[in-house]
């Protein structure tokens, strides 16, 4: 059974009609890529998954729960992380501190735990700062742990916002355009990271504009355009497909 | 805690406790205490305003509730004589449930509109307590207040007894916050702070957490009442109106805010130049004007100008020292850092980030 | 009926003030997002001024009605002038700096130019209530039974000239469209060449211009006034520009004559003591069921 499941899922702004009737399956330790022009909706789709919109038709499926009208923290909580394509990190907390946040939803300390800092929540606190430093360290950013986030430079607040997500111990992670802005390298290097992500059990989503990285580590492809899906299927497949070659390069391209 | 400040606080604590023995003066230690409720009330809004971000301005509403409710319930108003100990957590409760109710609609309002609705809260509420005032005497407030006693003995007005519950309940909130800053909810409370979307993301659920941050910073304001009240085994409506709201903030604002130590010292500059130095100084003027025969100085009040201290240190600080007299070093960055972004991208860089596209 | 329409009257006259002063509110709001906090106490200042220059003038000595107007539109005039300058120095000195940093920072140094304001009106004037003069003949005229003089006539007179006024000049001229413009995006507004710094500045004038005339405008109605005047006229003022959608022009000038009615009608069924307890519930209420106001554009929430 499919991890993730859209099911002709809608969303309109007024008259606007961001994403059409789409439907797409994620299978469980696949790495699915949503491609498309820019304003094509995918950011919605992200936004519809994760609860900021609720689907104006349609159902989100996950892990056999539908998650239509949860509120972004409950989405969290039943196991989906994102990042954002504009990064979202918490600016002027250290990168420690963001990783820790993002074992919220993990982590069981009551107020008075934290207020008494009672044996319990020292424990576990103690525990958060070990798997914080594990995922800087898988990420690669274990010597910037006591620097904010915003000194960081574009890349590894790209990497924290990775590990901070992966924090929240998801079963599947979201990835909003995490080669935006990188250079060369760096691709190849995340290319990577997202391999050993899904090696480690995480199954992904991902938007991305950068062909050589989504043909590259992709299971399969989904192309939106206008809020629609025109295409799916296998990488190799959808790279040939005139509607999509269509839709990138305008007709008579 | 680092050495220096290890230092810091052990000088302080000594001082703190020796302080009766050192100053006899029954007057001054009054003063110390009422410092004390100044530096509580500080705390308590800097949860608010300092750790969560949200601008609360009407506070002094809750240090008003608190008092009422040790009046209501250990007065002849209505025959009770419920224990001053047991009111102590009894009106931070009464505190903290007012701050849920006025919280729970409107804590999803933007940054500007919260602080003039809890401005509006913090007018209404002093004048209920003059309208309703078949049950709270109205513009006189409620007299004969029980004062606190401890086996057996009476408290009654002697200021040192006072001075030392008040020094107790302080050292045991800053440890209470000290422990909260550092833990699942004070992370919690920054994350919102910094960045309220990415933070549900992290599943913080979000309006209970700036919910939890309204109650007890409004705890902390209820305990400071209850602790008024016994000590002046007296309240009317005139101690909490907009003039005690503003004096917390500055207390928050000149120290630093987000920062515990800041904000103590804050409290404890304000808290002294309201009830000693102000005063003091006028004295001061007073003799000085005896001795040089300037007419001006024998009549000068200084109280007179305490608004425009308060106002002034509102507004220097805020465009000379954003970060406060001893900041939390988060804090600091950040403030400093957006000036700097404003001359770096020229105006309006925060209005472009408010209308960037979606996510 | 006949205390209804008599209040009705009197609610108008009052609303006129507070439309007057939410109007330099809701300019403000629209072109930097800022609760000018000190507003209110911008139009106290106006009464101040405009008492302070009424004592200079030897009223005793002017008694035709032509003379009488001219006075009353010079003071008015200067009155505002002189507000209008304090209220370009205070966004001068206090706000400019801060117009990209956090926007409690701004607002934070709102409330202490607020209290500076206060505390000079108190050293100025003292803290007790300060006689307005009384210059205009105590004319009288009864309509189906309805009393009023010529100075509620003249208050809602003043105020709906100056509310025109202010409409033609956002919606007719240069400036009043760079105003909309900058309004609207800043950063487009200077891409198209509009002085933004000056352009806010206008903004701030105009406001605290029209503030300075309230002022005026309510020395004359009331007859008397008070260094903290400001504080609640204003935070009743801003009530009426959140009612009628903050940012809205017109819907300041509604929003006010609501507040004011509202005000005039609990003191007369309810009770004096209680109409700023009903005005700021009603401020409570609206931001949290309709925050865009009465007339405000429903601005979808931005992720």
């Amino acid at each position: 059974m499919a991890l993730l499941s859209l099911r002709e899922v809608s969303k309109s702004f007024g008259g606007l009609i961001a994403v059409k009737e789409l439907s797409l399956d994620v299978e469980p330790g696949s790495i699915v890529s949503l491609i498309g022009p820019n304003g094509a909706g995918k950011s919605t789709v992200f936004n519809l998954i994760t609860g900021i919109y609720e689907p104006t038709h349609g159902d989100v499926v996950f892990a056999g729960r539908r998650l239509n009208g949860l509120k972004p923290n409950a989405v969290c909580a039943a196991g989906i992380m994102r990042t954002f394509q504009n990064i979202r990190l918490f600016a002027f907390m250290t990168v420690l501190e963001n990783v820790m946040v993002g074992q919220h939803a993990r982590l069981k300390a009551a107020v008075w735990d934290g207020a008494l800092h009672t044996r319990f929540a020292s424990n576990e606190d103690k525990a958060a700062d070990r798997k914080a430093m594990e995922l800087l360290e898988f990420v690669g950013l274990e010597a910037y742990t006591s620097f904010w986030a915003r000194n960081l430079p574009y890349g590894m607040q790209r990497r924290l916002e990775i590990a901070r997500a992966l924090a929240g111990e998801p079963q599947l992670l979201l990835l909003d355009e995490p080669a935006a802005g990188t250079n060369p390298a760096e691709k190849d290097a995340l290319m990577q990271l997202v391999r050993s992500i899904r090696d480690r059990g995480v199954t992904i989503l991902l938007i991305e504009h950068d062909m050589r990285l989504v043909m590259g580590i992709s299971d399969e492809v989904h192309v939106l355009d206008y809020g629609e899906k025109i295409a799916q299927g296998p990488p190799q497949a959808v790279r040939r497909n005139p509607r999509v070659i269509e839709a990138y390069l305008g007709k008579g391209a | 805690m680092s050495g220096p400040r290890r230092a810091f606080w052990a000088v302080l604590i000594l001082i703190a406790l020796g302080l009766p023995f050192i100053d006899r003066n029954s007057a001054h230690i009054s003063a110390y205490v009422d410092t004390g409720y100044i530096v509580l009330l500080a705390l308590g809004l800097n949860i608010i305003v300092g750790y969560t971000g949200l601008l609360a301005l009407g506070f002094a509403a809750f240090y008003a509730v608190g008092a009422y409710t040790y009046a209501f319930f250990a007065s002849p108003q209505f025959g009770m004589h419920v224990s001053f100990w047991l009111m102590l957590a009894g009106g931070g409760a009464v505190s903290a449930l007012f701050g849920v109710l006025l919280g729970a609609p409107t804590l999803r309002l933007r940054g500007d509109y919260l602080a003039i609705v809890t401005l509006g809260f913090g007018e209404i509420v002093p004048q209920l307590l003059q309208n309703l005032d078949k049950y709270t005497g109205g513009p006189d407030g409620i007299a004969s207040i029980d004062q606190p006693r401890l086996f057996g003995f009476s408290f009654g007005f002697n200021p040192v007894p006072y001075y030392y519950v008040c020094l107790a309940v302080l050292a045991i909130s800053l440890w209470l916050l000290n422990n909260l800053r550092h833990s699942r909810l004070g992370r919690a409370w920054m994350a919102i702070r910094e960045d309220e979307l990415a933070a549900a993301h992290m599943g913080i659920n979000t309006t209970a957490t700036k919910l939890l941050a309204f109650a007890m910073g409004s705890a902390f304001a209820g305990l400071a009442g209850v602790l008024l009240a016994g000590k002046y085994g007296a309240v009317s409506p005139s101690g909490f109106d907009f003039n005690t709201s503003i004096m917390i903030l500055a207390a928050i604002v000149l120290g630093g805010m987000g920062n515990l130590t800041g904000v103590f010292v804050g409290g404890i500059i304000i808290g002294l130049l309201n009830s000693l130095l102000l005063p003091q100084a006028s004295n001061l003027m007073h003799a000085l004007g005896r001795f040089t025969h300037i007419p001006v100085l024998q009549a000068v009040d200084l109280n007179q100008y305490r608004f425009m201290v308060y106002g002034g240190i509102l507004v220097l600080v805020m465009l000379f020292r954003p970060e406060g007299l001893i900041p939390s070093a988060t804090r600091r960055a950040e403030l400093r850092v957006q000036h700097h972004d404003a001359v770096v991208t020229g105006a309006g860089a925060e209005h472009m980030a408010a209308q960037e596209p979606v996510v | 009926m006949h205390q209804f329409l008599q209040q009705l009257i009197n609610g108008i006259a009052l609303g006129g003030v507070y439309a007057l002063i939410a109007l330099g509110y809701t300019m403000v709001y629209g072109i930097i997002e800022l609760i000018n906090f000190a507003h209110g106490d911008v139009y106290t200042l106006g009464t101040y001024f405009s008492l302070t220059i009424l004592a200079l003038i030897p009223l005793s000595t002017i008694t035709s009605g032509p003379e009488l107007a001219l006075v009353a539109v010079a003071v008015i005039l200067l009155a505002a002038l002189l507000c209008g300058i304090v209220g370009v120095l205070i966004e001068r000195l206090a706000y400019r700096r801060l117009r990209n940093a956090p926007r409690l920072a701004p607002l934070i140094t709102a409330i202490g130019v607020s209290l500076i304001l206060e505390n000079i009106m108190q050293i100025w004037k003292g803290t007790s209530e300060v006689p307005f003069p009384q210059f205009l003949p105590d004319r009288w005229h009864t309509v189906a039974g309805v009393r009023f003089d010529d100075r509620s006539l003249l208050v809602v007179g003043i105020s709906l000239f100056f509310m025109i006024a202010l409409n033609l000049f956002v919606f007719r001229t240069r400036l009043g469209a760079a105003m909309r413009a900058t309004a609207q995006d800043r950063d487009a507004a200077q891409l198209m060449g509009i002085n933004v710094n000056s352009t806010i500045a206008w903004t701030f004038f105009i406001g605290s211009a029209l503030a300075g005339v309230a002022g005026f405008v309510s020395g004359l109605y009331y007859g008397t006034t008070f260094f903290l005047n400001g504080y609640q006229a204003g935070l009743k003022a801003f009530t009426a520009a959140v009612l009628g959608g903050i940012g809205n022009i017109t819907g300041a000038m509604l929003g006010g004559f609501v507040i004011g009615i509202v005000e005039a009608m609990t003191s007369q069924y309810i009770s004096d003591q209680w109409t700023s307890v009903v005005v700021f519930s009603i401020l409570i209420l609206i931001l949290v069921f309709r925050p865009s106001g009465l007339l405000g554009e429903q601005a979808p929430e931005k992720v």
